[in-house]
C-alpha cells in the first residue's frame, strides 16, 4: 500500500506501524472516567467493513502519527491527516 | 538419431540459432538442441514426448502447451543444491550442459511402478480417501497415511543449501505493461512515444508472444519481424525498460506489481556477483494487463496421451522452432483456429492426417499408445467410427482470456458467449486495465487497437496526450461454437491432466451434491494444480454446468490467487537469509570484547557480549561466576548501549512524564534520577527504567533494551495524539551515546581516574545525576545501580565509547576491573530482585511484581485505571517471590511450576512459576525468582519447584525477592 | 449412508452409482428452535453436537457462502493444545481429544495426523518460557516435551543449524499436534448434522435480526424472515459486522492472514515445525505441497487479500530457518479474515439480548478450536450455561481484568 504523508509525499505503507481505529485519540481523563468508560475506550471496536479512519505511525520516516481515511474492503485510502490535527480538532490540548 | 523432429531450414527456420548446436541430457541420455530452444521444444526435435508422469495414476505424460500453463512436462532440473523441482521443460531455456530428470516415477519414467495406480483407478475416484482407512482407527496414522505421504508429491529437493543469490528491486513507471505480444507491444509504443515512463514486462525469453508462433503478417511483414521492430524501437526509448524473462506475478494494493526477473536461470550458472532471480516491487501510476490468452482442450476418452497437445502449441513448436511434434498429426477442434495448425504444419511438409472439426459432426472418442499416441478414434455425423494412426493430435478448445492478475483483487471474471469464455469483470485493481486476448479481443487487429486505446487511457489520465496509428493485421472471426466433453466413450476423459481430474470425477461430485465451484474444486482437487486452473478450470465448471442444467455463469468460477505462476522461496526471501535474515547490531565495546574471546548472546538483533573469558576457564560458569564476585568485590563494567535513551524536553516534560509513568516525575529535583514505571493503557506493566531530570525542562529516559522502540512509538502517541497541545519534544538517542555501567565497591574511585569533575559522595549522591565531561569530552553520569552495588552509568558519544572502556581499563587497572556480560548482570539483578525479561512478560501488573504501591492514583497516567480491575487486584494474585533450594546442592529450573508438599501434579495445584533462575556465587546456590498466587503471605514457607519435562522436583523456600543486600546498604556506599 | 471400506469396494466395481448427496438442499422452514449463523467449521460443528450431543432439534444452520466457505476453508490445518494459559488450556485440550475421536465418530476421514508439532528455541529466555508452558500443559493433562538441539538436528538435519541469524538451541514439542485435512473437516460435520436432521441452507446471508423486548425472535435473511428461539452467530471474520445487526460493538478487529502453499514435493518434513526467530510455520501436506504461514498483514481489512511485505517476510523466515528451500516454488497464497480480539483467545458467551449467543475471536487460532468449540457452543446453547472448559471465555473479561492473554500484548488486536 501507498500512504500519502501530508508533509512527506506517498510512502510505500511498510514505512509504517499500524495501531488502529481513530478513536483511540478519544482516551477519558482517569480523573473523572471509570472502568467502564476507559473499558469501552480501550476494547471496542466499531470494526466497520468499508471506510475505517485509522492510526498509522511513520517509524521509517518522521515519526509522525496520521490518521489514514481507508476502505478495509478494498484498501482504497481517501484522507491522510496528521493525528495532532485531528486530536486538536477534537478539543484535545494538554 | 539426433534433432529428427526439426523441420528443415529451408521450410521452417524457426526462431532458433542453428548455427550453434547445446547438448543436454534427461534422464541421462544425451540430446542436442539449439539457443532459442526450450527444454520441451528440444526434447521433442529429439523425438521425446514423454517427459512426465501424472499425480495420482501416474499415466505416462507430454506437453501439452508450450508455455508456463504447462502441467505435465514437469522435470527436476540441475543437480545439487540447485536442483529445482517440478520445473516446466515448457519455459526451461536449454542451455548447454543443461542437465534434467524426470519425476513422480519409480525405477523409470518408461517403466513406474506406481503405474498400477492407473490400473486401480475405479477405486480412487474424488474424495474417495475421505470415505475409508479409518478402520482400525490407530491404522490411519500407523499404515495408510504413511503410504500415502511417501507416494506424495512430485519432484524432489536434495535438502542442500541453494548456492545461488537473489535480489529485490523496486521500479516506478507511469505504465506497466504486462505482456509483450500485439497488444502488450502496441500498448508500450504509444505510451512510451508520448513519452511516458514505460515498463513492459514479459514472462517469455523472446519478447513478441504469439506473433513468434504464428505465419500471418502484421504491418506487411511476419509477426515476429513486427515484434522485433518495435522491441528494437522501445529499446532505443530512454523512458521505456524492456524486461524480458520477468513475470508479473502479482496485484498488490495502489499499483504495486510483484515481477520476478530470471537473470541467469538460462545460464548454466549466474555468472560471478549476478543472482540468479531478483524480485521487483514495481510502483505503476497505471498497468495494462496484455497476457493473452491460453487455449483449452476438449475433454474425450484418454486424450491424456504423450503427442497429444493443444493445436496452438502444436503449431508454435513447428512455427517458432521449428519442432514437428509428430510424423503422422490429426488437429480436433470446435473453432477456426484449429484449422490454422493444420493449415501450418502442412505448409511445413508435414503429414496432417485428418481434421476433426466438431461443428462438421464430427469427434475423437478415444486414443491409443501406451507411452505415446499412435493412434485415434473419430466418430462421424452419422455415428461411425474409424481409426486413424497418428503420433500427434492438436486440440482446440477455444481459448480462454488470461484474467489472472485481473482476479488478484477477488474480481470476478464475467462470462462472454462469443468467445464461449470468462473474461474480466469489474472492480479489478484500481489503475488496471485489460488489453488484447486478456480482454477477449482474440483476432491480431483486435489486440493490436485495444492494446493502443488502453494505452491512450491511461497516458491521457496522466495528462498527456498519445496519437497511435495500427499496423494492418489479420481480424479473422473467433467466435466458438463450444464443445466442452465428448459424450461418446466409456473411459476416463481428462480435465486437470496433472491431478488426474476426469468428467467422471465431476460428475460423482455432482452426485454427492459437491456442486458448488468451490466445492468441486475441493473435493476433486480440479484446478489445485501447480497450472492453479489455467488449463482446466473452465471445462470442468463447463461439465458441472451442463450436469446440473445450469449455464455456466450460474455454476460461477473460482478466482486465480497470486503468484501468477510459482515464485522460488529464494527469490522471495532475497538476501535475507542465514547470517544475513536480520541486521546485526553491534555495541561500542564489541571490537573490544571479540579481541578478549568474548562469547555474544542475540538480544533482539543486538550481539551483547555473554560474559568474556579468561585462560584457563573452561565452563560459562567459571567466567560468570568470577565476573560477579569481582564486580562485588572491587570494580565491574558492563555495556549498557542497548537499553532505550530518549531525550524529553519542554515545558512540559515534567507534566508528560507524569502521564507517561505510573509514577510521578514532575517533583524530580534537577541532577536527580528516578526509577519509573510504565504501564500499558490496560494496566499491565509495560516498562521499567530510571528517568534523570538534566535540567527544568529536560528529562533523559532509559527504557529497556527490548522495548526502546516500542516505548518511543508509545511516547509520540502520547504526545501527538492524545495532549497534543502539550510542549515537549522527544527525540531516541539510543544509538547516540555509548554507556556503561561501572558498578562495585570500587566503581567511584574508577571514574574518579577518568571524569574532570568531582563525584564524591556529597558531590554526586545516590540517583544523582548530570552532565559531565571525560577528558574535555561531553558525557553524561548517572549514580543508579542494577546491580545492588554502589554504581554509575557513563555515557559518552558512541564514538567514543571503545575508547572510553579502554581508558576506563588501563586507569583503573590497580582496581582489576572485569567487564562482565549479560550473564553476569543477569545473576546480579536476581540477586537483588529486578525484574526483567522473564518478569516484563506484558502479563503481570504492579500489584504482580510487588511494585504496586508505585502506582499513583492522585494523577492520571496511562493505565492507572484499569489496572484497578477486580481481576487485576485479586489478594490471591501472583506475587513476585525470590526462591533458593533447601538442599543448596540441589537444582533449580527456569519455567518450573510450584506445588506444595505432597500436592498431584495437576492444573488444580499449580501454584505459579519461576521466571528466571541463575546460580548465586554469594548465596552459594541457585537462585531464583517466581511468580506465586498469595506470593506475598508465603514468604518463609517451604514448596515445591516442579519440572515435569526434566524430572525434577526440588524442596524450596519462599524468600523475599530482594535476596542480596535487601537494605541497600552498599548501593549508598 | 454409512461409509465403510467394503462401501468403497463395492462402488468402485459398480461404477460408483450408489453414492448419495452428502447433504440435502432444504428450503429454510418458518420458524427454529435453534439457528446458528455461519456454515463454517464452528458454525457446522455446533449444529452437529447440538443434534448428537445434546439432542436437539429443528436446527438450521445458514450461510452466505457454500459450507466450509470460511476459515475453515483457508487455514493452515495445524491442531495442537499447546497453550500457556488457564484460561485456554483446557479448552484446547479437549478439543485435541474431540480430534483423536473425530473420524469414528462422524464417519468420515478428515486425515487427522498426529505427527507432533515442535516449537523451536533460539534463546535461553524462551526456553525459560517454553518450558513454563509444557510444565503447565502436563499439569493439565496434555503432553509436552522439551527437545535439545540435537534432538532437533535429528529430525531435521538440513535445517539451518551451522549459519543461522539465531542458532536453534532446541525446541517444545507436542507429539500430540499435527494436522488435520481442513475442507474434510467441515465436510464431515456438515453430512454428519445433516444426517441427524439439521437444515443446511446455503446462499443464506443474514441481513438483519429481529429483536422485541431484548429477545431474539429470529433474523432476517436474504431468502427471507427465519424465526428462532436461540440463535447463535459463528462468523468469524465477520462478527463485528453481524453483531451490529444487535447493536454491538466488539473486542474485536478483522485483519487478514495470508497462509501460502508450494509445489508438491516429494517428503521433505514429517510433522509440523514453528520457527521462534521470526513469525513462520510449516508443515507438509499428504498431498506433497508444503504449507506455511507467517504474520497477519497488520492492518484492518475484509478485502481477503494480502499484500507483497508479508509474503516477502514469511519467505525470509521461511529461507532463514530452511536454506535448502530457495528453488522450491511458491504455489499460491490467499488471504482470510481473521476475527482479532484484543487478548488474542476467543469469545462463546451470551450477548444482552436473550437468546443470541455470540462465538468469535479466534484470531488465527480457529481450526485447531473446530471441535470443542461446536461443543462448547452447543452446550451453552442448549443449557444457557458454559462449558466447563469454555467459563474463561466471557466478553465480561475485559471489564473484569481477567484477559486471557498469551503473548502479553495488551488491547492490540494485530499483535496476538
Amino acid at each position: 500500500m501507498i500512504i500519502h504523508h501530508p508533509i512527506l509525499g506517498p510512502r510505500d505503507a511498510q514505512e509504517f506501524v499500524y495501531l488502529g481505529d481513530e478513536s483511540l485519540i478519544d482516551r477519558p481523563d482517569g480523573m473523572s472516567a471509570g472502568i467502564e468508560e476507559f473499558h469501552d475506550y480501550a476494547y471496542n471496536r466499531t470494526n466497520p467493513a468499508g471506510e475505517h479512519r485509522e492510526l498509522w505511525y511513520h517509524e521509517q520516516g518522521d515519526r509522525s502519527w496520521l490518521v489514514v481515511t481507508r476502505n478495509t474492503v478494498t484498501h482504497e485510502i481517501t484522507k491522510v491527516e496528521l493525528a495532532r490535527d485531528v486530536a486538536r480538532a477534537k478539543g484535545r490540548t494538554k | 538419431m539426433s534433432q529428427s523432429h526439426r523441420i528443415d531450414a529451408k521450410v521452417g527456420g524457426g526462431q532458433i540459432d542453428r548455427t550453434k548446436t547445446l547438448g543436454f541430457t534427461f534422464d541421462g541420455v544425451g540430446y542436442q538442441g539449439h539457443p532459442g530452444d526450450t527444454l520441451a521444444s528440444a526434447l521433442l526435435a529429439n523425438g521425446v514426448r514423454l517427459m512426465g508422469r501424472s499425480f495420482k495414476y501416474h499415466r505416462p505424460r507430454g506437453p501439452i502447451s508450450s508455455g508456463s500453463e504447462e502441467p505435465n512436462a514437469l522435470v527436476e532440473l540441475r543437480t545439487g543444491g540447485r536442483q529445482e523441482p517440478n520445473t516446466r521443460a515448457t519455459v526451461a531455456e536449454l542451455f548447454d550442459g543443461l542437465e534434467a530428470k524426470s519425476q513422480n516415477r519409480w525405477p523409470s519414467l518408461r517403466f513406474d511402478a506406481m503405474g498400477i495406480n492407473d490400473k486401480l483407478s475405479p477405486f480412487f475416484a474424488a474424495g474417495f480417501y475421505y470415505k475409508t482407512f479409518m478402520w482400525p482407527k490407530a491404522f490411519w496414522e500407523k499404515l495408510y497415511e504413511p503410504i500415502i505421504r511417501r507416494a506424495a508429491g512430485l519432484g524432489s529437493v536434495t535438502r542442500e543449501e541453494d548456492p545461488d543469490e537473489y535480489e529485490k528491486g523496486f521500479l516506478h513507471c507511469d505504465l506497466l505493461v504486462i505482456g509483450a505480444g500485439p497488444a502488450g507491444l502496441i500498448a508500450a509504443l504509444t505510451a512510451g512515444r508520448a513519452g511516458a515512463r514505460v515498463v513492459l514486462a514479459d514472462e517469455d525469453f523472446r519478447m513478441g508472444g504469439r506473433l513468434n508462433a504464428e505465419t500471418f503478417a502484421v504491418g506487411g511483414k511476419s509477426g515476429a519481424d513486427w515484434a522485433a521492430g518495435v522491441v528494437a524501437e522501445l529499446a532505443s526509448l530512454p523512458n521505456v525498460r524492456l524486461m524480458v524473462r520477468t513475470t508479473v506475478i502479482g496485484a498488490f494494493d495502489h499499483g504495486i506489481y510483484g515481477a520476478v526477473e530470471r537473470v541467469s536461470d538460462h545460464l548454466a550458472v549466474p555468472i560471478a556477483g549476478k543472482p540468479r532471480q531478483v524480485l521487483w516491487r514495481i510502483y505503476s501510476k497505471r498497468a495494462i494487463l496484455a497476457a493473452g490468452a491460453i487455449e483449452r482442450p476438449i475433454a474425450f476418452e484418454n486424450n491424456d496421451r504423450p503427442g497429444i497437445m493443444m493445436a496452438g502449441a502444436l503449431r508454435a513448436y513447428a512455427n517458432r522452432w521449428g519442432v514437428k511434434a509428430g510424423e503422422r498429426v490429426a488437429v480436433f477442434t470446435n473453432n477456426d483456429d484449429g484449422l490454422r495448425t493444420a493449415a501450418d504444419l502442412k505448409a511445413k511438409g508435414v503429414d496432417v492426417v485428418a481434421v476433426v472439426d466438431s461443428r462438421q459432426g464430427e469427434e475423437v472418442i478415444d486414443t491409443k499408445g501406451k507411452l505415446g499416441l499412435t493412434q485415434i478414434t473419430i466418430r462421424d455425423k452419422a455415428g461411425r467410427t474409424r481409426t486413424v494412426g497418428v503420433d500427434a493430435l492438436g486440440v482446440s478448445g477455444g481459448w480462454n482470456p488470461n484474467v489472472n492478475v485481473h482476479s488478484h483483487h477477488r474480481s470476478r471474471p464475467v462470462w462472454n458467449d462469443e468467445i464461449a469464455a470468462f473474461v474480466p469483470g469489474a472492480d479489478g485493481p484500481a489503475g488496471l486495465l485489460v488489453a488484447g486476448a486478456a480482454a477477449g479481443g482474440l483476432s491480431t487487429h483486435a489486440a493490436l487497437k485495444s492494446g493502443a486505446e488502453a494505452a491512450r487511457a491511461a497516458v491521457e489520465a496522466l495528462g498527456k496526450q498519445a496519437p497511435y496509428s495500427l499496423p494492418v493485421a489479420e481480424d479473422a472471426p473467433t467466435k466458438v461454437s463450444p464443445l466442452w466433453f465428448v459424450h461418446h466413450g466409456k473411459g476416463r476423459a481428462w480435465i486437470d491432466q496433472q491431478n488426474d481430474v476426469t468428467v467422471k470425477d465431476v460428475k460423482l461430485a455432482k452426485q454427492e451434491n459437491f456442486t458448488s465451484v468451490e466445492h468441486l474444486k475441493r473435493y476433486t482437487t480440479l484446478g489445485m494444480a501447480t497450472d492453479q486452473g489455467k488449463t482446466g478450470n473452465v471445462i470442468g465448471l463447463a461439465v458441472m454446468a451442463e450436469l446440473t442444467g445450469r449455464s455456466i455463469p450460474e455454476t460461477g468460477t473460482t478466482i486465480y490467487r497470486p503468484p501468477y505462476t510459482p515464485v522460488a522461496m529464494g527469490t522471495l526471501a532475497g538476501r535475507s537469509r542465514g547470517k544475513e535474515f536480520k541486521p546485526f547490531r553491534l555495541t561500542p565495546s564489541h571490537q573490544w570484547a571479540s579481541e578478549q574471546g568474548a562469547f555474544f548472546v542475540e538480544v533482539g538483533m543486538w550481539m551483547r557480549t555473554q560474559w568474556v573469558p579468561k585462560a584457563g576457564e573452561t565452563e560459562w560458569r567459571q567466567s560468570v561466576d568470577r565476573e560477579v564476585l569481582a564486580t562485588r568485590k572491587s570494580v565491574g563494567i558492563c555495556d549498557v548501549t542497548t537499553l532505550g535513551k530518549i531525550d524529553i524536553q519542554g515545558t512540559d516534560a515534567g507534566a508528560f512524564l507524569d502521564k507517561v509513568y505510573a509514577n510521578t516525575f514532575s517533583t524530580l529535583a534537577v541532577g536527580k534520577c528516578r526509577y519509573g514505571l510504565m504501564l500499558r493503557e490496560d494496566g499491565m506493566v509495560f516498562d521499567d527504567g530510571t528517568t534523570a531530570r538534566m535540567g527544568q525542562n529536560e528529562y533523559v529516559m532509559t527504557t529497556t533494551t527490548a522495548n526502546a522502540v516500542t516505548v518511543f512509538r508509545h511516547l509520540e502517541f502520547c504526545r501527538q495524539c492524545l495532549w497534543p497541545d502539550m510542549d515537549v519534544q522527544l527525540i531516541s538517542t539510543t544509538e547516540a551515546w555509548a554507556q556503561f555501567s561501572v558498578a562495585g565497591p570500587n566503581a567511584r574511585k574508577l571514574l574518579e581516574k577518568v571524569v574532570d569533575q568531582d563525584i564524591s559522595d556529597a558531590a554526586f549522591p545516590y540517583m544523582g545525576a548530570g552532565n559531565i565531561t571525560v577528558g574535555g569530552l561531553r558525557a553524561r553520569l548517572f549514580r543508579i545501580s542494577f546491580s545492588g552495588e554502589l554504581a554509575y552509568e557513563i555515557a559518552v558519544p558512541t564514538r567514543y565509547g571503545d575508547a572510553l572502556l579502554r581508558e576506563m581499563l588501563a586507569k583503573g587497572a590497580e582496581f582489576d576491573p572485569v567487564v562482565y556480560g549479560t550473564e553476569a548482570l543477569g545473576v546480579m539483578r536476581i540477586e537483588k530482585g529486578h525484574v526483567a525479561g522473564g518478569e516484563l512478560n506484558g502479563q503481570s501488573t504492579a500489584l504482580n511484581m510487588g511494585l504496586g504501591k508505585m502506582v499513583s492514583k492522585k494523577k492520571d497516567s496511562i493505565g492507572m485505571v484499569l489496572s484497578q480491575r477486580e481481576g487485576m487486584v485479586e489478594e490471591n494474585g501472583y506475587r513476585l517471590v525470590g526462591v533458593k533450594p533447601v538442599d543448596p546442592k540441589a537444582k533449580l529450573v527456569a519455567g518450573s511450576h510450584f506445588l506444595e508438599k505432597g500436592a498431584a501434579p495437576v492444573a488444580a495445584n499449580d501454584g505459579g512459576w519461576l521466571t528466571s533462575k541463575v546460580y548465586s556465587p554469594h548465596l552459594g546456590c541457585e537462585i531464583a525468582l517466581g511468580y506465586l498466587k498469595g506470593g506475598d503471605k508465603k514468604i518463609g514457607t517451604r514448596m515445591r519447584a516442579v519440572n515435569l519435562v526434566g524430572g525434577l522436583d526440588t524442596e524450596v523456600e519462599i524468600i523475599s525477592q530482594h535476596m542480596f543486600d535487601p537494605e541497600g546498604e552498599r548501593l549508598r556506599g | 449412508m454409512r461409509y465403510s471400506g467394503f462401501r468403497v469396494i463395492k462402488e468402485a466395481l459398480t461404477g460408483h452409482k450408489g453414492w448419495k448427496p452428502v447433504w440435502r438442499d432444504p428450503t429454510p422452514q418458518a420458524e427454529y428452535d435453534y439457528i446458528i449463523v455461519g456454515g463454517g467449521g464452528h458454525g457446522l460443528a455446533t449444529a452437529y453436537y447440538l443434534a448428537k450431543e445434546f439432542k436437539q432439534a429443528r436446527i438450521a444452520v445458514l450461510e452466505k457462502g457454500y459450507l466450509g466457505g470460511g476459515n475453515v476453508g483457508r487455514n493452515t490445518t495445524i491442531i495442537r493444545s499447546n497453550y500457556l494459559l488457564d484460561g485456554n488450556e483446557p479448552f484446547y485440550e479437549f478439543s485435541l481429544k474431540l480430534w483423536e475421536g473425530l473420524e469414528q465418530d462422524f464417519n468420515y476421514n478428515a486425515m487427522v495426523s498426529q505427527r507432533g508439532i515442535i516449537n523451536l528455541i533460539h534463546t535461553d529466555a524462551q526456553r525459560d518460557a517454553f518450558t513454563r508452558r509444557a510444565n503447565g500443559m502436563i499439569l493439565h493433562g496434555a503432553d509436552a516435551r522439551m527437545l535439545s538441539r540435537e534432538d532437533v538436528r535429528k529430525m531435521y538435519p538440513w535445517l539451518n543449524f551451522d549459519n543461522a541469524r539465531f542458532p536453534i538451541k532446541g525446541a517444545i514439542m507436542q507429539p500430540r499436534g499435527g494436522t488435520v485435512r481442513h475442507d474434510a473437516v467441515a465436510w464431515g460435520y456438515a453430512r454428519g448434522a445433516d444426517m441427524r436432521g439439521v437444515d443446511l441452507i446455503q446462499n443464506c446471508e443474514v441481513t438483519g435480526m429481529r429483536i422485541e423486548n431484548g429477545r431474539i425472535k429470529g433474523v432476517e435473511t436474504s431468502r427471507g424472515f427465519i424465526g428462532a428461539k436461540k440463535v447463535g452467530v459463528a462468523v468469524a471474520g465477520s462478527s463485528s459486522k453481524v453483531m451490529a445487526h444487535a447493536g454491538m460493538r466488539l473486542p474485536i478487529e478483522s485483519h487478514v492472514l495470508q497462509a501460502f502453499v508450494s509445489e508438491g514435493l516429494k517428503p521433505l518434513i514429517d510433522g509440523v515445525m514453528t520457527f521462534g526467530a521470526g513469525h513462520f510455520y510449516v508443515s507438509q501436506s499428504d498431498k506433497g505441497g508444503l504449507v506455511f504461514g507467517g504474520d497477519i498483514d497488520g492492518y484492518n481489512s475484509y478485502a481477503q487479500r494480502g499484500n507483497l511485505p508479508v509474503i516477502e517476510d514469511v519467505a525470509e523466515g521461511g529461507m532463514a530457518l530452511m536454506p535448502a528451500i530457495g528453488r522450491v516454488r511458491l504455489l499460491r497464497t490467499w488471504g482470510g479474515i481473521m476475527d482479532m480480539s484484543m487478548d488474542g483467545s476467543p469469545i462463546i458467551d451470551k450477548t444482552h439480548v436473550d437468546g443470541l449467543y455470540f462465538n468469535g475471536g479466534w484470531c488465527y487460532g480457529g481450526f485447531k478450536a473446530t471441535p470443542a468449540s461446536g461443543w462448547c457452543f452447543a452446550h451453552l446453547l442448549a443449557k444457557d450455561e458454559p462449558h466447563k472448559t469454555a467459563t474463561a471465555y466471557r466478553f465480561d473479561r475485559f471489564l473484569k481484568g481477567r484477559m486471557i492473554d498469551e503473548k502479553g500484548q495488551g488491547a492490540t488486536p494485530n499483535l496476538h
